[in-house]
């Protein structure tokens, strides 16, 4: 029989060093898992710490006898290579598994277990989990604001009407898919314009006329950053463009209103852009809250979309411009046909991060008194008959700020491998 | 002749809109100025700001003028950014070093981290830590100490104050220790190209640093007490802790979620910077003889860090930036202070957005600077 040496595990007793190894590992994961779950201690026979700090020592004996190099065993070997490859790998590995065990049973109790939606008010919250009665009760503020309950169908129209608009690319036949360009960056930003003043807004056509300091919500965040995206991004490309200028006056103007909008945080932007602007303006004339936000975070993001598009025309070799010189071409058509279809394909992943940090800012607009769905928040934690409940609003909030990003950023990663074209 | 007018009548136009909108404005502002019976001017700078201010690093109250609070909010608006950036900085390297760990639960855990904590605003964040968690806290009375000395309530984080003697000679002695390392760094770094001899630089730097301050502390008079923090009860329910340091829950929460949300973005400017490196240059480093120290030391680091300083140095002037959302808690950083309270006492509002624009401005233009400097000076140096 070989010699069985515990500090160095080797392939010719790998049955028993694997046993050996499996069963201590086990046991570490079981003592957290019972300890966890049902709050059963199986070592409580030993001392305070002894007993906190043997799972640990237990799954490092365990994890050190079965890292034995080329066993044979496939599975082992993948193991192995990936969470213990050394000590130090295998303290970590441990760490992380029983924080993940340990933080199972208070995150489920608290989403699901001991949580309460039924009932209709504060009093229906017996459980010492999140009371999803709040958000149940809450949800049409927290999604359309102040306006009126009965005039929401219009928010859910106009929107279902843009989402549908925004699809006529994919059913564009061949023929009219060179007046797409020209669909997305004109037509649609109007016929969506008009939509959303004249159905959300009312006032013509027979519908009730709702002033913006009643729109609010979820469908608010929308709004604004659907707006924003669709101006911030040709003015992004005019000021990339007169960055990169032969002529001196717009070029230095170019940097100068660029470096200025990257310069200032978002928040004054928007303080001046309630409480400075107005004073700009003819004493007469009157301009919507949201409409002065709406330019000023456009102006705001549109410094940025400049920057990253100059990025992608300064990584175009110049044989690109002077190719398309040479065919004769002007500048507005070298810049059409040749060196912005290939420059903003370069840069659509520093776009798509300008626009998740866009629909990341949209809850700032509380500065000027537009609650979107985080203002709503706080407006609703507020509320006498529902205090307490901040952490479920906030966790809602994120939850949908996430999912939303999250399908943002997914997106623009597959928009990167579809038009990644080798050179 | 033709071309000429050609180049000259674009820029005059675009240069006569400009003038045009600019002139519009000033014209509008006069005139709105003139019938509110304000006049332009930095005048009320000087006048008494009669506001005070929860949270002050310099002596302040209502007595004192508008220059000085706008003083007051700058520093604790870098305060923040301070602090937050390098808690940031920590934070982001472990976790840029952790996505590209063999291991591959450490490696998902990096992962989860930087995509839960950078798709969730931030002001959501800030709102998260302010209203919701540090809520949680126990009241002063119930709280617990942490290793005796600190104690983390519902109003704050009260930690003992360093109450120093004699502080300059231990700032000589860091002096001296600093300047000592750089000449034998130097003096190292000759003898290596001259005679090939190396020092064992970084022990010698280490123990320096260590050496002077402590003969400091033993002959130099230095010496060092703690004020510990008390409880005391102000009211017959309310307590509240004195002496030490207290740092408000603001403060806290602001730090906190800047420098979770930054170290996000640090993390993957560090992951990207080194995972630049192609495997060649180990391998090339490794084949002519370098330790694997060496090799990190004066192959890896010197190109990664060429990568990773610039985008990093943007997410630092991003996270001071994201400061000024301390205005949505309270926090009196300069926006709160100066473009909040102090616009609404003195209806200015041109002057005083202009001025904290300008700031801002000021600081990150500085910063872009020191930037366009540094890539200069470390770009490789191409024929």
């Amino acid at each position: 029989m070989n010699k069985l040496n515990f500090l160095k595990p080797n392939k010719e007793n790998l049955s028993t060093y694997l046993y050996t190894g499996s069963f201590l590992f086990l046991i570490a994961v079981i003592d957290v898992f019972l300890g966890a779950f049902f709050e059963v201690n199986i070592t409580f026979f030993l001392p305070g710490f002894i007993g906190f700090i043997l799972p640990l020592i237990l799954g490092i004996a365990g994890l050190r006898l079965i890292r034995i190099e080329y066993s044979g065993i496939p599975k082992l070997d993948l193991l192995n290579k990936n969470i213990n490859t050394n000590n130090f790998n295998a303290i970590l590995t441990l760490l992380i598994i029983f924080i993940i065990i340990k933080s199972i049973p208070p995150i489920l109790s608290w989403f699901f277990i001991d949580a309460n939606i039924a009932g209709d008010s504060k009093e229906a919250c017996t459980g010492s989990g999140a009371c999803w009665t709040y958000i149940k009760i809450w949800l049409r503020r927290f999604i359309y604001g102040m306006y009126p309950n009965e005039l929401q169908w219009r928010i859910n129209i106009s929107f279902v009407l843009l989402i549908a608009l925004a699809f006529v690319g994919y059913f564009a036949t061949e023929k009219l898919k060179k007046f797409l360009t020209l669909y997305y960056v004109v037509i649609y930003p109007v016929i969506a314009f008009i939509l959303i003043y004249y159905l959300i807004s009312g006032g013509a056509f027979g519908l009730e006329w709702v002033e913006t300091g009643a729109w609010g919500g979820l469908s608010l965040t929308f709004i604004v950053s659907f707006f924003c995206l669709i101006f911030c991004f040709p003015l992004g490309m005019f000021l990339a463009l007169g960055r990169r200028s032969g002529f001196p006056t717009i070029r230095y103007i170019s940097v100068g209103f660029i470096e200025f909008w990257r310069g200032v945080p978002l928040i004054t932007v928007l303080f001046m852009s309630s409480v400075m602007f107005p004073m700009f303006l003819p004493e007469d004339f009157f301009m919507d809250k949201l409409v002065r936000v709406i330019i000023a975070i456009s102006l705001f993001e549109a410094a940025y979309v400049a920057e990253v598009i100059r990025g992608g025309l300064q990584a175009l070799p110049r044989g690109q411009y002077d190719a398309a010189k040479s065919l004769g071409m002007g500048y507005w058509k070298m810049h059409i046909f040749v060196i912005l279809p290939q420059a903003l394909k370069l840069v659509i992943p520093g776009i798509a991060n300008t626009f998740l940090a866009l629909v990341k800012d949209t809850p700032l607009i509380f500065v000027v008194g537009l609650l979107e769905i985080v203002g709503m928040l706080n407006l609703a934690k507020t509320n006498p008959k529902w205090l307490g409940f901040a952490m479920e609003g906030y966790v809602f909030a994120a939850i949908i700020f996430w999912i939303i990003c999250y399908a943002m950023s997914r997106y623009s990663y597959n928009l990167e491998l579809k038009y990644k074209t080798d050179r | 002749m033709k071309t000429k007018v050609k180049k000259i009548i674009p820029q005059l136009l675009t240069l006569l809109v400009v003038v045009l909108i600019f002139g519009f404005f000033t014209y509008n502002a006069q005139i709105n100025m003139d019938n509110r019976g304000i006049e332009f001017g930095f005048g009320f700078l000087s006048q008494e700001s009669s506001f005070d201010v929860q949270f002050s690093l310099i002596e302040y109250d209502g007595s004192h003028s508008y220059a000085r609070a706008y003083l007051v909010g700058l520093l604790n608006t870098l305060l923040v950014a301070f602090i937050g950036i390098i808690i940031a900085t920590i934070l982001g390297v472990i976790v840029g070093i952790a996505r590209l760990s063999p291991n591959y639960l450490i490696e998902r855990s990096a992962a989860f981290y930087v995509e839960f904590f950078r798709n969730i605003p931030l002001l959501l964040q800030i709102f998260f830590w302010y209203f919701a968690a540090l809520r949680a806290l126990p009241l002063p009375q119930d709280t617990e100490p942490m290793f005796g000395v600190f104690f983390l309530t519902i109003k704050g984080l009260f930690v003992p104050r360093f109450i120093w003697e004699n502080l300059d000679i231990l700032f000589y002695s860091i002096l001296a220790a600093v300047i000592s390392i750089a000449v034998i760094r130097n003096y190292a770094r000759k003898l290596q190209e001259n005679e090939g001899k190396q020092l064992p630089v970084f022990s010698i730097s280490i123990g320096l640093f260590v050496i002077l301050p402590i003969i400091a502390f033993l002959i130099g008079g230095v010496s060092l007490s703690f004020e510990v923090p008390v409880l005391k009860q102000i009211a017959t329910t309310s307590f509240i802790y004195e002496g030490g340091l207290g740092l408000p829950p603001e403060l806290i929460a602001l730090t906190l979620a800047l420098a979770l949300y930054t170290a996000t973005f640090i993390a993957e400017c560090v992951r990207a910077g080194i995972q630049g490196i192609s495997k060649g240059q180990k391998e090339a480093a490794a084949s002519i003889g370098l330790t694997p120290n060496q090799v990190l030391k004066l192959v890896i680091m010197p190109q990664a860090l060429r990568i990773i300083i610039p985008p990093t140095t943007n997410q630092y002037l991003n996270l001071t930036k994201n400061s000024s959302l301390a205005a949505a808690i309270a926090y009196p950083d300069l926006v709160l202070v100066f473009a909040g309270t102090a616009l609404m006492q003195t209806g200015r509002a041109i002057e005083i957005v202009s001025i904290t624009m300008l700031t801002y401005l000021s600081i990150s233009l500085t910063i872009s600077l020191f930037m366009n400097w540094y890539n200069k000076k470390i770009a490789i140096k191409e024929k």
